[in-house]
């Protein structure tokens, strides 16, 4: 059933074999080096951009050639690329520096320093000229110009989980300020930093703002202190306001649907939340119990098995098949219902408990929507948003540390820390052993936007695994 | 219990009246006076002996009658016959006697009433005295419960009583904590805003200082300034530019305002058009079954009227986007729905009832789906059958191609050496055929020839027959026919064949001397009918037999074929 080849020549393709059950075959490259897990594909899908140390490297995706090398003046803390794939920017945080890089001309240069006033967070405006940097307590946002050397200055952005949020087709950008110890929205227009509407909203302490992907709608959500979440139009009108209960811990995660017809919000209760997009009122609510006994979902628990004992059969779900002795196998079983997902209590006394809904993403056609809820690490739930239901749960032997969805098709990618790669897709799970030496454990996974390939990020390296799409397409 | 207390009073009883019997006799004998009282008994019969003697005769007779005179009996007096005579008058002796007996007699009954009534009342006292003491250790009981309720009650009381202090302590509590919480919340969030003022001063000295010290190092170095990413140049900050973005965003809200409300027309559409279609089939499904429907009544058929109307009004009005329309359409889709929900709810009543008739004479359904469910399971049972048999064909054929080309030359052989008997078989029956076949044909020829005999000696007796005829018939027949056709001709002729066979086969030669020629030609031209049927008569059977014989025979020494059929209709169109 799997089959791998060791390592074979050199440049093109360092690839290990490894096909599944579903008869998808995947293809893992060989392993690079990388720190700070610094690893972005460029928006074109064309360059594999890696910082290692002070080295930016850029590579061909598909050949993994390496087409340029720069040297930035200390180790990369955040790199980024711009939307047009021309230019790549690194930050050192802790030397308040940016360097930006242009991959036509290599021998071009930027670099801006924030001085004293420190730096601890840079990002790209969605035109690719400009560069957004926050100083260190939040003093500011610089606003550099790369077209005119310009800088300008944002005053008082607030510090909170997400204060600065661009719209999906880049024109316009929210921020959330605090002044007078009150929540302010802004709104610029990218184009020329024009300040187009500034309103407060009703938070006691804002926690973060979204748009929704069609830019018209911009979710504001409070403090876990307080269960609210505000909708307000492009134009500052408050279009609704939402509550679900009083007095514990509110609001952690808030996710919009691609279609923005949807917008997930996650709590510390425990559940999901779904509010419409014509009455913004609340549509179904998804819960995460710990004994499933919902006969409409299937439940995939994976199972370890150590190898050479006992491993004659080759059951349905199986697929790993470890390059060394020391890895262990694994396979997805399906478990009659009722199943009990494992639940740590977390501790009262502690801030910020380890509990309820901590990650919400909904597949790229909006067809599904995957949860995590904190206090049952192991478990990814998958609802299916047109039957309102419970789809899929899948159990993993250890903590769920990453998962992700094919831009392009309804497939789940997830990582757990230890050297597997998992799939799911509405016709079922896999579970993948990433072929390498040295035991590479998967800590977090980023998908190429063509969705035909995976970057697996490890500790301190990087794996590409290709999917065949060619037998799917079939 | 009460059997013994009856055996007791009786015991009682009877001591009683002993008692009486034992004391009151002596005082008879010497005291009359008290004799009035003594009561009419058996046991006193001996005083009573004792009471009258010769002497007192007299006395006794107006002691008598003084007491029957006292008991009410003054109409019959006894008396003696005469005086100073012994004898009584028997007649008012023997009524008063009568009329005591009658008296003693009803005593009695009445005494026995009164004792059995006494038993009664006696055993029902005690009855009533059981229950009374019963009934008496009942009440104490139910006291002392009681009491016992009192004081339960009292503690529960008391309970109830701590436990609402606790609770309103309870309730002190929460009180003073929240408003503990509340006081720690204000300070908090007071103290928050005070510390976040704080820090908005802290960073606006730090912003200051920071741009007062001019900071060198803040700066941007760039090798050589980029282009727009959309290639226009910048625009100044006009007011012109400010307005645009004002209408862009205007026009952004817009097309997206659109895009929702076109989408909603959509969905209002279509779900118009269901509501449409639905209230169709609800009026078809409510209008025909109406006057079917039993319960159904003319104020209902006008109701459905009237509500076509409106629907058709409804309609009609639906496409027009006022409120008013949209209102009645609403409305009488819901009367509709209601009048089909208490029809459905009719027929479900309708459907139990049934239900509840055939349970009660049930077991005609069940064994309907029984038998349904057994034909199928034999059906299932039959497929199991006959795809096991299968499976085993399958196996067989496995195995059996499992063997080696050894085997299978061998049972190549096997199959050649089968074929091979069975042809030797098939050889053998037609050999066997062939055989009988032969016999037959000996069988033929024999008898052939038997007949040959036969017809010889027949043709030699008819023709002496014939001679004899003839020669008597001489004198009456003409001199011309008897030249033409006469015994010695005819037998010449006959005798023509017999040559010509006996060059073929000397074995045949005899049987071909009977020809058809010879004899019916005189018969033919004989006028006198006697004769020719006397040859009939004579010739008819057997010669039938014999030519269809004998032709075989030459047919088949000559052709080697035969036809029967053909023989006898040659046969035929000479008769």
């Amino acid at each position: 059933m799997t089959n791998h080849t060791a390592p074979v020549s050199p440049v093109s393709h360092h690839r290990h074999i490894t096909r599944n059950s579903c008869d998808c075959k995947m293809n893992f490259s060989e392993v690079f080096k990388q720190t700070n897990q610094l690893c972005k594909v460029s928006p074109d899908g064309k360059y594999l951009a890696t910082c290692v140390q002070y080295r930016l490297v850029v590579r061909d995706v598909s050949t993994l050639q390496i087409l340029q090398l720069y040297t930035c003046l200390d180790q990369v803390s955040h790199m980024e690329w711009s939307s047009d794939s021309l230019f790549i920017l690194c930050a050192m945080y802790n030397r308040g520096l940016v360097q930006v890089w242009s991959l036509e001309q290599p021998d071009w240069h930027c670099k801006i320093d924030e001085g004293s006033i420190g730096l601890v967070s840079s990002r790209w405006s969605p035109d690719g000229r400009h560069i957004l940097n926050t100083t260190e307590f939040h003093l500011r946002v610089t606003v550099w110009s790369l077209c005119t050397k310009a800088v300008s200055y944002i005053k008082y952005p607030k510090a909170c989980q997400k204060g600065i949020d661009f719209s999906r087709d880049g024109r316009y950008m929210a921020l959330a300020e605090r002044r007078d110890c009150k929540d302010y929205v802004c709104v610029f227009v990218c184009d020329d930093w024009h300040l187009l509407r500034h309103f407060e909203t009703e938070t006691q302490d804002l926690a973060g703002l979204e748009w929704s992907p069609n830019g018209c709608v911009l979710a504001v959500w409070d403090s876990c202190l307080e269960y609210k979440v505000l909708l307000y139009s492009l134009d500052g009108r408050l279009l609704s306001t939402y509550s679900a209960y009083e007095w514990s811990l509110g609001v952690k995660s808030v996710s919009w649907s691609p279609s923005s017809q949807f917008l997930a919000i996650g709590s510390y209760d425990e559940k999901v939340r779904i509010l419409n997009h014509i009455t913004w009122k609340k549509i179904t609510q998804f819960e995460h119990p710990a004994i499933i006994d919902n006969t409409k979902a299937t439940v995939y628990k994976e199972a370890e098995k150590r190898p050479g004992v006992g491993s004659d059969e080759m059951p349905l779900h199986n697929i790993t098949m470890g390059a060394t002795l020391f890895n262990t196998q694994s396979k997805y079983e399906i478990c009659p219902l009722p199943v009990q997902i494992p639940v740590v209590k977390p501790d009262p006394d502690r801030a910020s408990p380890k509990i309820g809904i901590s990650v919400l993403a909904f597949s790229s056609d909006s067809r599904y929507l995957a949860t995590k809820n904190d206090n049952m690490a192991t478990a990814v739930w998958v609802w299916d948003m047109q039957k309102m239901s419970l789809e899929a749960v899948l159990e993993q032997t250890s903590a769920v540390r990453c998962f992700q969805w094919d831009p392009l098709r309804p497939r789940l990618a997830l990582c757990a820390g230890n050297t597997k790669l998992y799939l799911w897709s509405p016709g079922g799970c896999v579970s993948v052993q990433v072929p390498t030496e040295g035991g590479f454990q998967v800590q977090s996974l980023n998908w190429h936007c063509s969705g035909d390939s995976l970057i697996l990020l490890g500790k301190e390296q990087l794996c590409l695994c290709y999917m065949d799409t060619d037998q799917e397409d079939k | 219990l009460h059997q013994n207390t009856l055996d007791f009073i009786s015991v009682k009883n009877y001591e009683i009246s002993s008692i009486s019997h034992v004391t009151m006799s002596p005082s008879r004998r010497n005291n009359l006076v008290s004799m009035y009282s003594f009561p009419l008994s058996k046991s006193s019969y001996s005083v009573i002996s004792a009471f009258c003697t010769e002497d007192n005769i007299p006395q006794c007779i107006s002691y008598i009658n003084q007491e029957l005179a006292s008991l009410g009996l003054s109409s019959t007096c006894i008396e003696a016959i005469s005086p100073g005579d012994t004898g009584l008058s028997t007649v008012p002796a023997l009524n008063a006697m009568y009329e005591l007996l009658q008296i003693h007699r009803r005593s009695m009954c009445n005494l026995e009433e009164l004792e059995r009534e006494q038993l009664r009342k006696s055993s029902t006292l005690e009855h009533i005295q059981m229950s009374n003491t019963r009934l008496k250790d009942q009440l104490e009981l139910s006291i002392r419960e009681k009491s016992g309720l009192h004081e339960t009650e009292r503690q529960l009381q008391l309970k109830i009583k701590t436990l609402q202090s606790c609770l309103k302590t309870e309730k002190d509590e929460v009180q003073k904590l929240q408003s503990v919480i509340a006081s720690r919340a204000s300070q908090y969030s007071h103290d928050a805003k005070r510390k976040e003022r704080e820090a908005v001063k802290l960073k606006e000295r730090l912003s200051q200082l920071l741009i007062d010290r001019k900071d060198k190092k803040l700066a941007i170095d760039v090798l050589n300034c980029l282009g727009r990413a959309d290639g226009k140049r910048r625009h100044w900050k006009t007011t012109k530019a400010t307005s645009s973005h004002e209408d862009e965003m205007y026009k952004s809200l817009l097309s997206d305002y659109e895009a929702s409300q076109r989408s909603l027309m959509l969905e209002n559409a279509e779900l118009k058009k269901v509501l449409q279609q639905m209230k169709k089939e609800m009026m078809h499904i409510l209008s025909p079954r109406q006057p079917s429907t039993r319960g159904a009544t003319a104020d209902d058929s006008q109701e459905q009227v009237s509500e076509s109307h409106t629907c058709d009004a409804s309609r009609e009005s639906l496409d027009q986007y006022c409120e008013h329309a949209r209102e009645q359409l609403t409305n009488s889709i819901r009367q509709q729905w209601r009048k089909l929900r208490n029809h459905v709810e009719r027929l479900d009543s309708q459907a139990s009832q049934a239900q509840n008739q055939l349970e009660s004479n049930k077991e005609v359904i069940p064994r309907e789906t029984h038998e349904d469910e057994m034909e199928r399971m034999r059906c299932e049972v039959q497929q199991c059958r006959e795809f096991i048999h299968a499976q085993q064909q399958l196996l067989q054929q496995q195995l059996n191609t499992s063997f080696d080309d050894e085997t299978a030359a061998l049972l190549n052989d096997c199959y050649t050496l089968e074929e091979k008997e069975r042809l030797k078989e098939e050889w053998r029956l037609f050999e066997e055929q062939k055989r009988n076949f032969e016999r037959e044909r000996k069988n033929f020829t024999e008898a052939a020839i038997r007949l040959g005999r036969e017809k010889k000696a027949f043709e030699e007796d008819r023709a002496s027959w014939l001679k004899n005829q003839f020669l008597n018939m001489t004198p009456f027949t003409h001199r011309r026919r008897y030249s033409s056709s006469d015994g010695q001709s005819a037998l010449s002729i006959s005798n023509e064949p017999e040559i010509r066979m006996s060059s073929v086969k000397s074995q045949l030669a005899k049987s071909s001397t009977y020809t058809t020629f010879s004899t019916p030609r005189p018969s033919q031209s004989a006028p006198v009918p006697s004769t020719t049927e006397l040859y009939r008569t004579l010739r008819l059977i057997p010669d039938s037999r014999y030519y269809s014989v004998t032709l075989l025979v030459h047919r088949v020494l000559r052709s080697g074929g035969m036809s029967i059929f053909s023989l006898g209709e040659d046969e035929n169109s000479f008769t």
